[in-house]
């Protein structure tokens, strides 16, 4: 397969690290070659992160290269902006409609999006998990479901969940099932 | 135990990479001092040495964990230390000698190319290698980096040397599958050989004869190695390279669908001149294309007077370097078009406004630079490395300089006896364990006018809670004595030392308006533990933490900007703290207990 290139943003805090952990993860189970680029560090505090996954064949770097991701999963809608950077006309963004501590709103955001695709998908992820569980610690299994059930991700559902699995801790897998169940209805 | 790291392969981490080639050469220590981005080679040690029989500590800075590991090696037992590019800095005074004495062990060190973690400087450790005369390797990959740290023993042993195995921020943070070797059991306890490691100081020229010696066989071995590769290819214009960028050059071959003879540097000090000659002789162009500093080019531009040399003309020497890079510039160079419309997004893309990282939610370094401002307005404010750093950002603006580890008490000497004035020194607790206490005993002893305040959070927080000698654990995670800072700055001779809890607002006011009165050097050992550990343990036991809420809007509110609080905001005229991001300090509510309350 030609490589699949998939950028998760956010700001630190968000659970981005486990998201991309656990689709690299599906996309070893399903027989890929995956690679990951992520950073560590101050990003925790609330900065900017960008994680890259690529998973197909004839993969070097880990890093995708400028305007080439098949897909952006963004938790915060002003990443989703500043990813950019790796968007092409074919490029799928899929939002989460939060904005957090910007001057910017989510009419000009999207403006600016549509300058280089088309082809947005934006979900109140934030407002949905919170009304299903009473927090927003899920949004990032959200995001990974919403993808999937909009056939965003070459991945297969079972294989993610396997992924989930290993990846989150047991006390929090009901609650992550019932967030993961609930993306595929929206 | 991490999982990952056993069986027939891996997903793993350069860093992680790094702890399986040493499990496949049978080290039995490794020490470390927590920085990014080489943190994970510790903590993935911390977290397999006890299954594996390993020796594994976090020492006090990366001087003592190089000398630590040294001490392993004079016993006989195989070692690697691992750091962060500033730590070489440290530990280098005592690597020469090391070299000369042909201690042989594995010093891995990482590069941070574009400071994504890093404030001090854009630092090329391949100089290092020239200085110390130390073999370096610089892997590409996951599987290089297990690969050559295999290798980096075997090859320490063979000639009796310390092997540095150089890293950079992709590397270190990139996962691929790494195909494993068989783990290696190897002596964990040992014995202090005598003759061995002589002291130099009476025969450092005829020592460092035997060194120059030594890496002539070493370079032979060099000019052979596998480690070295050429790429056949097309055409008369070849690409020299090393590390993370040849990755970036695969991609951008097949982008451009071109394959020009590629030679990929992977063991590249002492230089394998012999291999790069060879490698030039029937070509008219060479690119050289490596991150950071032009120390390849350089070395090439020594014997290929007639050929043209494309280098830091097209890859700039700051920052890191992108695969974008590596396809724009051979496109240039070559005249080849970029297949796809990439033109577009550099024309139109402009990054967005940036992200200023800021203090967690009840972070208690908020709460002390609120009540430094609070108590003694105005001063000159020292600064230094850790999550403390953010106070140089809004709301806050105190730190007038950020240097290295512990310059902030070293600096802040030089100001209070040069000007008269008195600083107000920000320093951690891991941070002043680090470099802080022959600078406060400098303090001390040459009589200065300083306020100290140490951040005790418990952890080394920045890098992800290491523990430190005022944490009680080690890095195997037993039980130890705990180093008392209040007894340190007392025996040192500070004049006036005090703890205050940082959760006590008005008294640390308090304390620091008479810790900064006193005439001379006084300490306040500020102390609250750094807020995302204390809440992982409380989610962990279950323990439910109050929130707090908005009682009455009042004018007075306003004052709130100053704090900071990511968690407490203004909407539509209406102050309001988000349930989710409040993390419980209490310290809004006592800045205003008639305004702010306990949510039900």
């Amino acid at each position: 397969m030609k490589p699949f290139n998939l950028i998760v943003v956010g700001y630190g805090g968000q659970g981005i690290l486990t998201l991309t952990d656990i689709i690299s993860k599906a996309a070893l189970k399903q027989g890929y070659d995956v690679k990951e680029a992520e950073l560590h560090g101050l990003a925790q505090r609330g900065g900017s992160l960008d994680c890259h996954v690529r998973f197909g064949g004839g993969i070097h770097s880990s890093l995708i290269p400028r305007a080439k991701a098949d897909l952006i999963i963004a938790l915060e809608a002003l990443e989703a902006l500043r990813a950019c950077y790796w968007v092409n006309k074919n490029t799928v963004v899929l939002i989460n409609s939060k904005i957090f501590r910007s001057s910017l709103n989510m009419k000009k955001i999207l403006r600016e999006i549509k300058k280089f695709t088309r082809k947005i998908y934006v979900v109140d992820a934030d407002e949905i998990v919170k009304k299903e569980t009473g927090n927003i610690l899920g949004v990032n299994i959200f995001m990974l479901g919403y993808a999937l059930k909009k056939k965003l991700l070459p991945l297969k559902k079972e294989n993610v969940w396997k992924a989930v699995e290993e990846r989150i801790r047991k006390r929090f897998l009901q609650e992550n099932r019932k967030i993961f169940e609930k993306s595929f209805k929206y | 135990m991490k999982k990952e790291l056993f069986g027939k392969r891996g997903f793993l981490f350069g860093n992680e990479a790094i702890v399986r080639g040493a499990l496949e050469s049978g080290v039995g220590y490794a020490s470390s001092y927590p920085g990014t981005p080489a943190t994970e080679i510790g903590d993935t040690f911390a977290a397999i040495a006890k299954d594996t029989g390993i020796y594994f500590e976090w020492s006090v800075n990366e001087k003592v964990a190089l000398e630590a590991a040294a001490g392993a090696v004079f016993s006989g037992i195989k070692a690697l230390v691992s750091m962060k590019h500033y730590g070489l800095n440290v530990a280098s005074d005592s690597l020469l000698p090391l070299v000369y004495l042909g201690c042989p062990f594995v010093v891995v060190v990482a590069d941070d190319p574009g400071s994504w973690s890093s404030v001090q400087a854009e630092q090329d450790t391949r100089w290092f290698s020239r200085l110390i005369h130390v073999p370096t390797l610089e892997p590409s990959n996951s599987q290089e980096a297990k690969d050559m740290t295999k290798f980096a023993f075997q090859f320490s042993q063979k000639h009796k040397i310390p092997v540095l195995v150089r890293l950079t921020t992709r590397i270190c943070y990139s996962k691929s599958l790494v195909n494993f070797g068989k783990i290696k059991k190897g002596k964990k306890k040992g014995k202090f050989v005598k003759k061995e490691f002589k002291l130099g100081s009476a025969q450092t020229v005829a020592l460092h004869k035997k060194l120059l010696e030594k890496l002539k066989k070493i370079r032979k071995d060099c000019e052979k190695s596998k480690l070295n590769f050429i790429e056949e290819g097309r055409g008369k214009i070849g690409i020299i390279t090393s590390g993370v960028a040849y990755i970036y050059i695969k991609e951008a071959f097949q982008e451009l669908k071109i394959k020009l003879p590629l030679l990929k540097l992977g063991f590249s000090y002492p230089f394998p001149s012999d291999k790069v000659k060879n490698f030039l002789k029937n070509l008219k162009k060479v690119i050289v294309i490596e991150e950071l500093d032009p120390i390849i080019e350089e070395e090439v531009k020594k014997f290929s007077k007639k050929i043209k040399i494309y280098g830091k003309d097209f890859f700039s020497e700051a920052g890191e370097l992108k695969p974008e890079d590596i396809l724009v510039n051979l496109s240039k160079i070559l005249g080849k078009k970029i297949d796809r419309n990439l033109s577009y997004n550099i024309k139109n893309y402009k990054e967005p406004e940036k992200r200023i990282p800021f203090f967690c939610p009840g972070c208690p370094h908020r709460s002390t630079f609120y009540a430094v401002k609070k108590a003694l307005g105005k001063k000159i404010f020292a600064g230094d490395i850790g999550c403390y750093m953010l106070g140089v950002y809004e709301p806050f603006r105190m730190q007038d300089f950020v240097v290295s580890m512990g310059a902030s008490v070293g600096i802040s000497h030089g100001i209070s006896k040069a000007s008269g004035q008195k600083p107000v020194i920000f320093i951690g607790d891991s941070t002043f364990f680090h470099a802080g206490l022959p600078s406060l005993l400098n303090l001390v002893y040459n009589k200065a006018n300083a306020l100290v305040i140490v951040l005790d959070n418990r952890w080394t927080a920045m890098t992800g809670h290491q523990p430190n000698p005022g944490s009680g654990l080690t890095g195997m995670k037993k039980e130890t004595k705990i180093a008392n800072i209040e007894e340190i700055a007392k025996a040192l001779g500070v004049d006036f030392v005090k703890t205050s809890n940082v959760w006590n607002f008005s008294q640390f006011v308090k304390d620091l308006k008479q810790a900064y009165s006193i005439k001379g050097v006084s300490v306040i050992v500020a102390k609250g533990e750094c807020r995302l550990a204390f809440i992982r343990q409380a989610v962990r036991k279950g323990i439910k933490l109050p929130k707090f809420k908005i009682k009455k809007q009042d004018k007075k509110l306003e004052q709130l900007k100053d704090f900071g609080c990511p968690a407490i905001k203004k909407e539509k005229g209406k102050w309001l703290i988000d349930k989710d991001l409040c993390w419980s300090c209490s310290i809004c509510k006592q800045l205003f207990p008639d305004l702010i309350e306990v949510e039900k």
